[in-house]
């Protein structure tokens, strides 16, 4: 199963619904060219829902750090939502997890946007 | 597709994406009638599939002229798998720490190290041309000496 977005708006924050896997190939380009589309139509409060991502291997873990920088770098925020335990543990090993904001309820994550 | 019976099985595939999905799926299988639990099927599956990512993406560099090979084998005590490839060679000893503060935000570069992380034992052999790794996970974690 590739990778699915599903994309909508509340209080000024993107948010971005993914559901399958983020993996080499498909899944980790549509991640990275949906990024680049919500940042160039000037949306720069980016919430990644990875609720119902079942799957992420070492091409999605560097998709996400890379849309992270990105969205950083343009002077936006990006924050993950709803880990799955799966990703929750691949996050923690390779020590990205203090790198990324993230939460496990939706409105506090928008809330948090500056 | 492997014999459900089967304990060894080798395939020959072309340097694709196709492949690697394959590969993952096939060490799937393998894991769990090897009667691994279904919290390290999965890690087993990624670490080869990281295998099978690096031949083809760093070895062969999606050649259409050259292939992957992926071996699987249980026997009593272990899943040994063996990715090569017939690139220009890989030495482990050059890949940058992903942990490193320097290397935090790095977007790729994992890949060795998750394989490493859930596999047992990882194991590099040059070959002439090209990388073969051989990944092993152990049924029993084994004991430290007394």
């Amino acid at each position: 199963m590739s990778m699915k977005v599903a994309t909508r708006q509340v209080d000024g924050v993107t948010i971005l619904d993914l559901s399958g896997r983020i993996t080499l190939g498909e899944g980790s380009v549509t991640l990275r060219d949906t990024v680049h589309d919500v940042l160039a139509k000037g949306q720069k409060k980016i919430l990644l829902n990875l609720g119902e991502i079942n799957y992420i291997d070492s091409s999605g873990i560097g998709e996400l750090v890379s849309g992270f920088t990105s969205v950083r770098n343009g002077g936006g925020e990006l924050k993950l939502l709803n880990l799955t335990k799966k990703v929750h543990d691949l996050l923690q090993i390779t020590k990205l997890y203090t790198v990324f904001d993230i939460w496990d309820n939706e409105a506090s994550a928008i809330s948090a946007f500056k | 597709m492997p014999d459900s019976t089967s304990s060894r099985v080798s395939l020959t595939l072309g340097s694709s994406i196709e492949s690697v999905d394959r590969v993952e799926q096939t060490a799937q299988e393998f894991a769990e009638r090897a009667g691994f639990d279904e919290d390290t099927v999965p890690n087993i599956a990624m670490a080869v599939r990281e295998a099978a990512v690096n031949a083809v993406i760093h070895g062969n560099a999606y050649s259409p002229d050259k292939q992957i090979t992926a071996t699987f084998e249980t026997n009593s005590d272990s899943l040994v798998v063996r990715i090569a490839d017939q690139g220009a060679g890989l030495d482990p000893n050059k890949v940058p720490d992903p942990l490193a503060p320097e290397n935090i935000l790095r977007g790729s570069g994992r890949g060795i190290f998750l394989i490493r992380a859930f596999m047992d034992e990882v194991h590099f052999r040059q070959l002439h041309p090209g990388t073969e790794l051989t990944l092993i996970k152990h049924r029993v974690p084994a004991q430290p000496p007394a």
